[in-house]
């Protein structure tokens, strides 16, 4: 099932990055998860059974789309989208949920835990938690649960508990801590459902297999629509779990692979969350990978508009392609990504999830500088329901939303 | 091993054992209320008769701690608080004649952040003992282990309630100066009883290895020193001594000191 069998080597590296550096208290934990996770994807029950659940729980596959009038207004690359916010729950995270799910039955848990930074991981906990019949608990900076309130409700309506953290910055690598800290003492019945290809082995290649659809799918998709691969994919990077997805079926042919992480308002340390751009190899959160640190090894403050990318880490295997040179790692700014929600919105009526739009600000750079006949595929990793108070306060700050309403009652009026 | 007989762990240890005796293993944040208090601590312990602290470098994101140290370090920190200036503590405890065997327990993030060789060079100069890394598994420890055993320090490693019975043999192998055995699965903090399992799981180890095996996690007060001392070399005590240091830090230095000082006297009294 895995498309490329070379990495991780059984002790989790991808190169010189992963392994598990974890207190012993979590390593029986990791390798009950490491053993089930290998005799679950060499077993075709289980494989069936987790392709069932993402056709019919999930809803995939999710469509590949072209946009018409961004392609035409952008002049350059056809732009296509890979639709993971056509998902059920609003973005790539199901994917991976569900399958840690169906792992946590076969280990006979009862449990789930899992952290979350945007909501959509903790969301997508939830519902696999509510489709299995098993207790959830999610843990959420204050912060996020601030500014993604609508997806703290879904959480509690899905039967979730959301536990709020108030440590450190109040957001994902908090949540992250407190996570870990509930599975030193409860390993023995519950699960931790980490929510991207971060943390210690096996997370990292698990949870990029369980991602892995997306690229396959993918791949098929332009080839029947196009009858070739594309010339560039273009993915957000946060921990990196949609990239992962979108890039790995690929990752052996001739496609070129741009990740775009969080820039957040300036270069400086502490504004950003740019960590392969400018981050340095380090530990947290059980693997050796990119970090944002100080010179201590203290984890380094970090901003962004999103709170699915506002995390100081990634995973390794992208600490890897980015020293490899396989993978391109850019950054995109706030506001930039805030112009993409508005661009996608207007032209494609999709309003994509701030996580996603930094990379529809990157590709929005990179398509003009295309010829024609070049094609741009962009993995919409979710949608943007869950940030539309938020982005409406900050067009509200910018003066991008002076009365538009009103504006447009009165012109109806008038007509 | 030649390199570490002079190790005072590995001394200290031997004359306990000669002597019949168990050994009190108090555990401070270096920094916390200041790296005066820090050092005024470890002489005003030693005074009362304690061998070996364990000082804690404040981590960011300490994940095996539970909230009372996890406050510590996220106030030393925010105080201010470097890793130099830690062995820069060290190196004038030792200077102005400090004998306790001090252990650092620190988080692999900053070691490899400063080099696992800087930081062993380091440590060895200022004339720390060794070291106690809770996310330094055996199975990534490889490398490490000859690095710190040739600057003649102790990589002290950890088993867990939740650790398979070959697997803590395997880390009684690999680990020096003594073994750290947690005795409940979970984070650190004060707890009132220990689960009868851990204590019987330290017996059972102590059958496989001759090196020290010391417990901590939970252990909160002197009723609970001396339940595990009856089985083990020695008792870590953490959260309890840092959330008393917490709650006298608006006091004067002096009297901050007698009182966690007493405290600590209070712990040693059922294993002297």
């Amino acid at each position: 099932m895995s498309d490329r069998k070379e990495q991780p080597d059984g002790a989790g590296y991808f190169g010189p990055f992963g392994g598990r550096f974890v207190p012993e208290t979590l390593m029986s934990a990791l390798n009950q998860l490491a053993g089930e996770y290998e005799a679950a994807i060499a077993d075709e029950g289980f494989r069936a059974e987790f392709n069932r659940c993402l056709r019919e729980i999930g809803g995939r596959p999710s469509e590949l789309y072209f946009c018409h009038r961004l392609t035409e207004k952008l002049g350059g690359a056809k732009i296509y989208l890979k639709r993971e916010d056509m998902n059920h729950t609003g973005a790539h995270k199901i994917n991976n949920t569900l399958g840690q799910a169906l792992l946590t039955l076969r280990m006979g848990k009862k449990r789930l835990i899992a952290e979350t930074g945007a909501g959509q991981h903790g969301v997508a906990t939830a519902t696999a938690a509510a489709v299995f019949g098993l207790e959830c608990d999610v843990y959420m900076g204050t912060e996020d649960i601030r500014r993604q309130a609508l997806n703290v409700f879904r959480m509690e309506l899905l039967g979730a508990r959301v536990i709020p953290v108030d440590s450190g910055q109040r957001t994902l690598k908090d949540a992250t801590n407190e996570a870990m800290r509930d599975w030193m003492g409860s390993c023995e019945q519950t699960h931790y459902v980490l929510g991207s290809v971060c943390g210690p082995h096996p997370y990292p290649v698990m949870v990029r297999e369980f991602q892995s659809c997306i690229g396959r799918e993918a791949r098929e998709q332009m080839i029947s629509a196009e009858g070739r691969l594309p010339d560039v994919i273009v993915a957000c990077v946060g921990g990196g779990s949609n990239a992962a997805g979108i890039f790995t079926p690929m990752i052996d042919d001739e496609v070129e692979m741009v990740g775009v992480e969080a820039g957040g308002t300036g270069p400086q340390l502490g504004r950003h969350a740019a960590t392969l751009c400018e981050g340095a190899p380090g530990v947290l959160h059980g693997s050796l990978s990119y970090v944002l640190q100080d010179d201590d090894g203290q984890t380094a403050e970090v901003h962004s508009i999103s709170a699915g990318l506002d995390y100081p880490g990634v995973g390794p295997e992208h600490s890897q392609w980015k020293e490899t040179g396989r993978v391109r790692y850019t950054r995109c700014s706030d506001d930039e990504a805030l112009d993409a929600v508005v661009t996608l919105s207007h032209t494609e009526g999709i309003i994509p999830a701030l996580e996603s739009a930094h990379a529809i600000a990157e590709a929005v750079k990179l398509a003009p500088q295309m010829a024609g006949d070049k094609i741009l595929l962009i993995n919409l990793s979710g949608r943007g329901d869950k940030d539309c108070n938020e982005i409406g306060e900050i067009l509200k700050r910018r003066g991008q939303r002076n009365n538009s309403a009103d504006t447009e009652r009165q012109r109806t009026r008038e007509l | 091993m030649n390199e570490l007989n002079d190790n005072r762990l590995n001394k200290i240890f031997a004359e306990l054992r000669a002597d019949g005796k168990k050994a009190l293993m108090p555990f401070i944040t270096a920094g916390q209320g200041g790296l005066e208090t820090t050092e005024s601590l470890l002489r005003d312990f030693e005074a009362r008769g304690v061998r070996i602290v364990e000082l804690g470098f404040p981590f960011s994101d300490p994940i095996a701690d539970g909230p009372t140290i996890q406050a510590s370090y996220t106030e030393a920190l925010a105080a201010g608080v470097r890793v130099d200036d830690i062995f820069a503590t060290v190196k004038n405890y030792r200077a102005s004649g400090g004998k306790l065997a001090l252990n650092a327990m620190v988080s692999y993030s900053i070691v490899y952040r400063l080099g696992v060789e800087r930081f062993l060079d380091l440590a060895g100069e200022v004339g720390l003992d060794g070291m106690i890394i809770p996310d330094l598994p055996l199975d990534e420890a490889g490398r490490f282990e000859p690095l710190s055993a040739g600057r003649g320090l102790c990589n002290v490693m950890l088993i867990a309630p939740t650790t398979p019975p070959d697997r803590r043999v395997e880390i009684a192998r690999h680990s020096r100066g003594f073994i750290y055995f947690m005795s409940i699965a979970g984070i650190t903090g004060e707890r009132d009883k220990l689960p009868e399992e851990s204590i019987a799981a330290v017996a059972e180890l102590r059958e496989h290895t001759e090196t020290p095996v010391c417990v901590g996690f939970g252990i909160s007060n002197p009723r609970t020193v001396e339940h595990v001392c009856q089985v083990a070399d020695g008792a870590i005590v953490g959260s309890a001594i840092v959330h008393r240091i917490n709650d006298a830090k608006d006091r004067p230095r002096d009297e901050l000191v007698k009182l966690v000082g007493d405290f600590v006297s209070e712990l040693l009294a059922p294993i002297a």
